[in-house]
């Protein structure tokens, strides 16, 4: 990463540099777009949602009296006759990661104004987020089959049901989000929309590939998260 | 550095740009600064009474819409209170009102004077109003985004509303909502009243967040030349900062309304311990009640200060430019604010000593509630000192402030009581509560507002409101909240329980009849003497005196904008240019008292300017 050019600011390095970018005027950040420093905002807030979240599963699981169901029994997989643990949840973290990929690299396209490489791995990384929001629907129906509701379910204390349904649909709403976004912002890729700097459908904000690296931002947060939600629900 | 420091701390009017940058050719140029680094923003002007007035991308006049329905709910809130005090006061004239509607009128009055009222009002109204214009920017960053933040706001009211008409009608379960009693049978409003609550906060947090996200990256990324973070008036300081509280913050706020939803709707139970009910079992079982009060704690105590710091910016400059000085420690102002906001992240079980968690948790909190303490009183140390040997105009705006002054450190001193466990323990769940949280969060916010509607009606409509009027407000509000709520204090150490319905035969009566009868009287005065405000408003926009540009002789930015009230893109074809902060009142040898930010260094090159 290099500073960007701007006229009448000399660049410090390290701490000094960051003194005195907060000391000057205009940017606190200097030369990042306002979407993207927005973008970060957001998911620090963002960050605070899924900790209460997981703080909350982690004192709820903690305080309940009923015992905890065994999550490498509940989220096995039958294949063959064998009992296969965390299968599936393989599947779908292998997924999505390799979507935080594709996105890395549609970003990458994207700065070096190559249209059709970007817009096809946007949609490359839609479709691994739809793949994951999908397999996620047959694991829910799949426990609910098996008797898991929000508020019971065979295994042990009712609350796994309620902290597993609501935090894996609550990160399935995001990259249900995330997926939409995708497909729009394909569209706009292929339409060509980044290159000619049209302006949004409801704003006066000019068209500009750095939206793409701020999508990309959202969809790596949604990733990490669920790495955590992985450990926190799948591993413990 | 340090050498450096001592050379320019009385400088020959110049800004610390003009030595840095300038400093080139045998004669530097001091009025030098920067190139405008951002492009000039394309802004949608609207074109019609739709997108002019009602779905407006001006901050301008979202911040005007906020205003006026965070103030429509707050009238809302101060009838409940009226009713309340009619039950305490007068119990025989309120047949009408059941016990159950008592509680409702409470729980109402606290959520919608906390959250849709004061903390609308400040950052919603406030914020959207002022940031732009004191930053010198032409709008905040993404006006589409700002306006559907005022819309979600909108709808949230809307809902908060509805649950007044729903059957069972809102919830009554006291404004913390704590369950297991706020879902269950029993307590009024636990099926429809206490969904629409959660589902209008939930819209109230996602409209939020909208807009904060504006207000902090129009300070960040968007101010304009010469406009450092240390030169912004404190007043942005204040609320840049609570909306820092509120980005993280409302997300424990949202997690925990979602929870308490799911409990209420699906029957799950994550704050549901098991409870027999009239000699059955319920359904419910092995949940956490406490993990919903630290959930809400963690937002409800930034929540407070999301409040006061925009209150305690506000006031400063108010006091500043009314007794024409510059503000005392503008530094230790600013780091005061971020202290506060920081600290006020880790104090939040400080509401929940009697709630059943472990003792040596309390006296870790109270710790970190005292400290807190230093900070403020750095602020009111300032304050005082700002106005020591300054030349004070007593005109209405200043007696708020010096109103704001008093209760604040009234309702400081008392939670400095119920900071300590040991306490607090037989002071909680008391009229002395309702007397601390009153005074240090409702009337000293308040007052900073009325002092910022005084000072900012010219701004906004182009006229002065009338000072006579205002006199008789400032002085009916004032006298008339301290009694209130003084002798709030009393009834808390006879040991008079709060958020009781009536006092039944208790030791208490005898002594507390004629002091509640007293109360209720002085909280009917006052407010009715805000409809004083109302129509001063009224009156003032048609038959107000003509403000002219400036007429306080302030130095921010706001005031300089090309026309009084600014347009849309406040600036007309030229940003403005900032040399100073905007506290340069009285000035050693400047030929008036007061130095805007606009003026170069060349214009006062014969004055004692401080380094800014």
């Amino acid at each position: 990463m290099s500073d960007p050019k701007i006229e009448g600011y000399d660049f410090k390095p390290g701490f000094r540099g960051l003194a005195q970018d907060a000391g000057s005027d205009q940017t606190m950040f200097k030369g990042v777009h306002w979407g993207k420093a927005m973008m970060w905002i957001f998911l620090l807030s963002d960050t605070f949602i899924f900790s209460c979240f997981l703080i909350s599963y982690m004192k709820g699981r903690g305080s309940t009296p009923a015992e905890w169901p065994n999550p490498s029994e509940v989220f096995a997989l039958h294949v063959g006759g064998v009992s296969v643990p965390l299968l599936l949840i393989a599947i779908m973290t292998f997924v999505l990661i390799t979507s935080s990929g594709t996105m890395a690299l549609a970003v990458k396209y994207g700065y070096e104004r190559n249209r059709k490489m970007c817009g096809w791995l946007i949609l490359a990384t839609a479709l691994g987020g739809l793949t994951f929001v999908g397999m996620q629907a047959f694991e829910w129906s799949k426990l609910i089959h098996e008797g898991v509701r929000p508020w019971t379910n065979p295994f042990g204390a009712p609350q796994f049901g309620s902290f597993f349904f609501m935090i894996t649909g609550f990160h399935g709403t995001h990259v249900s989000i995330g997926v939409i976004f995708l497909s729009i912002y394909a569209y706009k890729t292929f339409a060509g929309h980044y290159d000619t700097g049209k302006r949004g459908w409801f704003t006066t904000i000019k068209g500009d590939y750095v939206e793409i690296e701020i999508l990309g931002l959202y969809w790596h947060f949604v990733d990490l998260v669920w790495v955590f939600i992985f450990a926190f629900f799948y591993l413990w | 550095m340090s050498e450096n420091y001592n050379d320019n701390k009385i400088i020959q009017a110049q800004s610390s740009e003009t030595v840095s940058a300038g400093g080139s050719g045998a004669t530097p140029d001091i009025d030098y600064v920067r190139p405008a680094e951002v492009l000039e923003q394309d802004l949608y002007h609207g074109h019609s009474f739709i997108t002019k007035w009602v779905f407006c991308q001006d901050a301008k006049v979202i911040g005007i819409q906020y205003f006026l329905l965070a103030t429509f709910t707050g009238i809302i809130g101060l009838i409940l209170s009226w009713l309340m005090r009619l039950q305490l006061g007068y119990p025989e004239l309120a047949g009408f009102m059941t016990a159950e509607h008592y509680y409702q009128f409470v729980t109402m009055h606290g959520m919608i004077m906390v959250v849709y009222f004061l903390t609308a009002l400040f950052l919603g109204g406030f914020g959207n109003y002022l940031i732009p214009l004191m930053t010198g920017a032409r709008d905040m960053v993404f006006p589409y985004v700002n306006m559907v933040s005022f819309w979600m706001f909108f709808v949230a009211v809307m809902v908060l509303m509805a649950s007044f008409f729903v059957p069972g009608g809102p919830t009554g379960a006291g404004w913390t909502l704590y369950p297991p009693q706020a879902i269950l049978e029993g307590t009024p409003g636990s099926g429809m009243g206490i969904i629409l609550m959660l589902v209008s906060l939930v819209l109230f947090v996602i409209g939020f967040t909208m807009g904060g996200l504006n207000y902090l990256i129009t300070v960040l990324q968007s101010r304009t030349r010469g406009m450092t973070l240390m030169r912004l008036p404190l007043s942005v300081w204040g609320i840049f900062t609570a909306t820092i509280l509120a980005m993280l913050a409302f997300p424990a706020l949202l997690v925990g309304g979602l929870m308490l939803v799911l409990d209420t709707i699906l029957g799950t139970s994550f704050f549901m311990p098991t409870i027999l009910k009239a000699g059955e079992v319920l359904e419910y079982g092995g949940g956490s009640p406490i993990l919903f009060q630290h959930l809400f704690w963690f937002f409800g105590h930034p929540e407070v200060y999301i409040v006061a710091l925009p209150a305690f910016g506000i006031v400063s400059d108010l006091i500043s430019v009314h007794a024409r000085k510059n503000i005392f420690g503008y530094r230790m102002m600013v780091w005061a604010i971020v202290a506060i906001g920081g600290l006020s992240f880790f104090v939040w079980a400080h509401h929940m000593y009697v709630s059943g968690m472990n003792p040596w948790f309390g006296f870790f909190f109270a710790s970190t509630t005292l400290i807190i303490a230093v900070p403020t009183a750095m602020k009111v140390y300032n304050w005082i000192l700002t106005l020591w040997r300054g030349n004070i105009r007593m005109n209405v705006v200043m007696l708020w402030c010096l109103g704001f002054i008093l209760t604040f450190v009234n309702g400081g001193i008392t939670g400095l009581f119920l900071g300590n466990v040991t306490v607090d323990v037989p002071l909680s769940d008391t009229y002395f509560v309702i007397a601390h949280f009153h005074m240090v969060m409702g009337i000293a916010p308040l007052m900073v507002i009325m002092g910022a509607v005084y000072h900012w009606f010219p701004l906004v409509s182009g006229r002065m409101l009338s000072e006579k009027l205002g006199k008789w407000h400032f002085w009916v509000t004032f006298l008339g909240a301290y009694s209130i709520y003084f002798p709030m204090h009393y009834l808390g150490f006879i040991g008079v329980p709060r958020r009781y319905f009536e006092m039944y035969d208790s030791p208490y009566v005898t002594s507390a009849v004629g002091m509640n009868e007293f109360i209720s009287m002085a909280a009917f005065l006052v407010g009715a003497a805000q409809f004083i405000l109302i129509y001063n408003i009224i009156k003032s926009l048609k038959t107000g005196k003509l403000a002219g540009k400036n007429p306080w002789k302030a130095n921010s930015l706001e005031w300089f904008t090309p026309t009084v009230p600014p347009e849309h893109g406040n600036w007309g074809n030229k940003l403005p240019i900032v040399y100073r902060w905007p506290y340069d009142y009285s000035v050693p040898g400047a030929k008036e008292d007061f130095i805007p930010q606009t003026t170069p260094p060349s214009k006062v090159s014969d004055t004692e300017v401080e380094k800014t």
